[in-house]
């Protein structure tokens, strides 16, 4: 059984005297548990909103979230405050793009560890001062004891970052939703950081929701990669699949927009043509006609429902939401 | 010039713009009236650079290592507090006034946020007029609108986009108006500040590829400033890696990325992931200890001794290995760089050091943050 489950969620903001704006458009995925998923795409595909509404993080006024969520047997969406404040302690964890907003600037560090220790493992004070300062070793964070009493701002980004995650993983909890943990961060500590989530993941059996718009993030770490475009999933499969036969022309496209590193040089990239603001909405056809090279009448028409796509099938399912998607030689 | 005929005829290499040893070193103020010196920030702590005319040279570094400093203080637009930069041949430490306003005509910049180098209130046609004003080529409204037109079509935007305000514009179109705007008065060098880091990845192409043709078009020369190591090997001809405040190596992209010689160019190259799931499974990652140091304090000897895994006991704590020729074209600021390369010294664990950051204690006013953790995430 899954550990996340998904359903057609949906994100309505909507303000007084405002036209009402769906960011997230009937989202489905799942995380089976110990398992990496990611969700990628570019800004303002709904990202951090599904994040946030699967975690009860949304404001609490000016949006409606609808669908389901379900962790194990329990119904995230209709718990009352105080149970979810519960379950993210303990079952479900969260790290930010921005440490510094999420780690409180006024506590020394190893009391915003211990706090979280004592309230949800039950440890004496004494006991998780022992405990935080072991877990910020486990993060990498030099002389630990000694960055027990110092403060948020006089830690690098990527110590907070470390310290954000030791908070994260303190409960040992089940789910942690990591949104653009690196964004903010120089790429060789992007690399640290990478590193020691994947490494904790794997010890700890605690699976991951890894959002971001880098598609090397993704390619590097999750097993399963769900692509996002204007509030839906356009396309899910295995890394290995998606990237070596990217079906979705949106998926597709962005392959080949971004310059590699290893790739030789002197090509020219073929960026997809216009921009987000060019969408249409899902429920006129696919949002991403306008920009789509393969787009035809029908993609105007009729809106693509996410099926299971056999070509794009090699090691394990795949789900594609296209008409036409691209045409792919499947390696044998 | 006609080539020797023995050898395929290079292009040869004509100096538009030369750093010749710049420094800037900003003062670290302390006191209620800020007038006590406590320190500098050695920003850019000499560096030597030649862009070629018609070439895209390309400055890569992490974050804080004098990348815009450096762009800037090449401009003058950042007086450097020593060393020289040459323009096409002239001296730009010592003019002043109106030369110097001539001069800057020719060199232009293009910044990472468009919409915060563009003044709101302004419609694109004024924003466009504007520099050409100043420069004395609008010579009469209609060559200013032909001109204008034609440098819309150049960038890729119609010609009703000169009635509108940026706030209409997505951010790739908001660029391609920066650039526009770089282009009225026809410059010679076009200094790009990350232009390319706020856009997304599919329209980060479009304007990588039209900073491309627009090059070809007007042949202009670039010094290309970026974080993102792809897009630098992408665009560039040349590669100029910084680490706090100085080059460490710079090489052709092509052999750059081929044979990065220097420890931290290594680290950094095999740190970028690639969005193939197969490459990513094989490499091998030099993973480096710790954070960058305080430019306010950078180690001594080679900078990054205190962070490199083939540091070695002998010299690199002690002196500052310059920036010295290897091969041709390929010059690197590291005292081991042949034996690296050859495999005599391998590399070897370091323990990650303490960096203290260099802040005051923030006052009451910033402190007034969330009770605890646990509540911030709270709803
Ligand atoms: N509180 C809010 N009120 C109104 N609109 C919002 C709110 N939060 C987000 N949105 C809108 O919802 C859409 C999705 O936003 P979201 O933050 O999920 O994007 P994202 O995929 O995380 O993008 P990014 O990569 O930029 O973080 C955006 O158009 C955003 O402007
Ligand atoms: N006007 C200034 N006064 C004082 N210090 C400055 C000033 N401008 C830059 N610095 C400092 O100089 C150093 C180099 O800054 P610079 O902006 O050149 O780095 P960068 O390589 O462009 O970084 P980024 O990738 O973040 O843009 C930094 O430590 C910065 O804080
Ligand atoms: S000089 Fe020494 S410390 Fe500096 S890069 Fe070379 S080996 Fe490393
Ligand atoms: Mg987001
Ligand atoms: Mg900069």
């Amino acid at each position: 059984m899954a550990l996340l489950e998904v359903r057609d969620l949906r994100v309505v903001f909507q303000r007084k005297g405002e036209v009402p704006f769906t960011a997230v458009d009937g989202v489905d995925f799942d995380v089976e548990p110990g398992q990496t998923v990611g969700l990628v795409g570019e800004s303002g595909c709904g990202k951090s909103v599904t994040a946030m509404s699967i975690m009860g993080l949304l404001p609490k006024r000016g949006n409606k979230v609808t669908g389901s969520a379900k962790f194990e047997d329990t119904e995230l969406l209709t718990l009352s405050d105080r149970q979810m404040r519960d379950r993210r302690g303990r079952d479900l964890a969260m790290v930010f793009q921005d440490p510094l907003s999420s780690l409180n600037p006024v506590i020394p560090i190893g009391l915003q560890v211990t706090e979280v220790l004592e309230r949800h493992r039950d440890m004496s004070r004494r006991k998780a001062m022992v405990e935080a300062a072991d877990l910020l070793d486990r993060v990498g964070i030099p002389d630990p004891r000694r960055r027990l009493d110092e403060y948020p701002h006089q830690l690098s980004g990527g110590m907070r970052q470390r310290a954000l995650i030791a908070i994260a993983l303190a409960c040992q909890p089940r789910l942690l939703i990591a949104d653009e943990p690196t964004t903010a961060l120089d790429v060789t500590i992007q690399a640290q950081i990478l590193a020691l989530l994947a490494e904790l993941v794997r010890d700890s059996g605690t699976a991951l929701i890894m959002i971001t718009h880098d598609l090397g993030v993704v390619a590097g770490l999750c097993d399963e990669v769900n692509v996002l475009y204007g509030g839906r999933v356009v396309e899910r499969g295995g890394r290995h699949d998606l990237f070596q036969v990217p079906r979705h022309p949106y998926t597709y496209g962005l392959l080949q927009s971004i310059p590699r590193l290893d790739a030789p040089k002197g090509e020219r990239l073929s960026p997809i043509r216009g921009s987000v603001q060019d969408n249409i909405p899902w429920t006129s056809g696919c949002a991403f006609a306008p920009r789509c090279p393969n787009a035809t009448d029908t993609c105007v028409e009729v809106t693509p429902e996410m099926v299971p796509d056999g070509a794009g099938s090699v090691r394990g399912e795949r789900l594609l939401r296209c008409h036409n998607p691209v045409a792919q030689e499947v390696p044998a | 010039m006609t080539a020797p005929a023995t050898e395929p005829a290079a292009p040869a290499a004509h100096p538009l713009i030369e750093a010749d040893d710049i420094k800037v070193h900003f003062p670290i103020k302390r006191g209620i009236v800020l007038d006590r010196t406590v320190g500098h920030v050695y920003a850019v702590d000499g560096v030597d650079l030649v862009v070629n005319r018609g070439e895209t040279y390309g400055l890569v570094g992490e974050s804080g290592c004098g990348k815009s400093t450096l762009g800037r203080a090449m401009l003058k637009l950042t007086e450097p507090t020593s060393g020289r930069v040459l323009f096409d041949g002239v001296d730009l430490s010592a003019m002043k006034g109106e030369k110097l306003r001539t001069m800057r005509r020719r060199m232009q910049m293009v910044f990472q946020d468009p919409m915060s180098s563009l003044d709101p209130r302004q419609s694109v046609e004024s924003l466009l007029v504007e520099g050409m004003r100043a420069h004395n080529l609008d010579k009469g409204k209609e060559s200013t609108g032909k001109r204008l037109r034609e440098l819309l079509s150049a960038v890729g935007l119609p010609s009703t986009a000169l009635r509108k305000y940026p706030h209409e514009f997505s951010g790739g179109q908001r660029q391609r108006i920066g650039i526009a705007r770089a282009l009225t008065v026809e410059p010679d060098l076009i200094v790009a500040d990350e232009p390319v880091s706020a856009l997304d990845v599919s329209v980060q192409a479009q304007v990588i590829n039209l900073l491309e043709d627009l090059q070809d078009e007007f042949g202009l020369t670039y010094l290309v400033i970026a974080h993102d190591l792809a897009v630098v090997r992408h665009i560039s001809d040349r590669v100029g890696v910084m680490y706090l405040g100085g080059l460490v190596e710079e090489a052709t992209s092509d052999d750059l990325y081929a044979e990065p010689l220097h420890p931290y160019t290594r680290a950094l190259l095999s740190a970028v992931p690639v969005p193939d799931p197969v490459v990513e499974d094989r490499r091998e990652r030099i993973l480096l200890a710790g954070d960058l140091p305080s430019p306010a304090r950078p180690p001594t000897g080679c900078r990054f001794h205190t962070r490199c895994p083939w540091k070695q006991a002998e010299k690199c704590d002690t002196e500052r290995p310059a920036l010295r020729e290897i091969t041709p074209g390929h010059r690197v600021a590291c005292h081991w760089a042949e034996d690296i390369r050859d495999g005599k010294i391998r590399a070897h664990e370091v323990k990650p050091e303490l960096v203290e950051m260099e802040w005051d204690a923030p006052d009451d006013a910033s402190l007034a943050g969330p009770a605890s953790v646990t509540e911030t995430l709270g709803p």
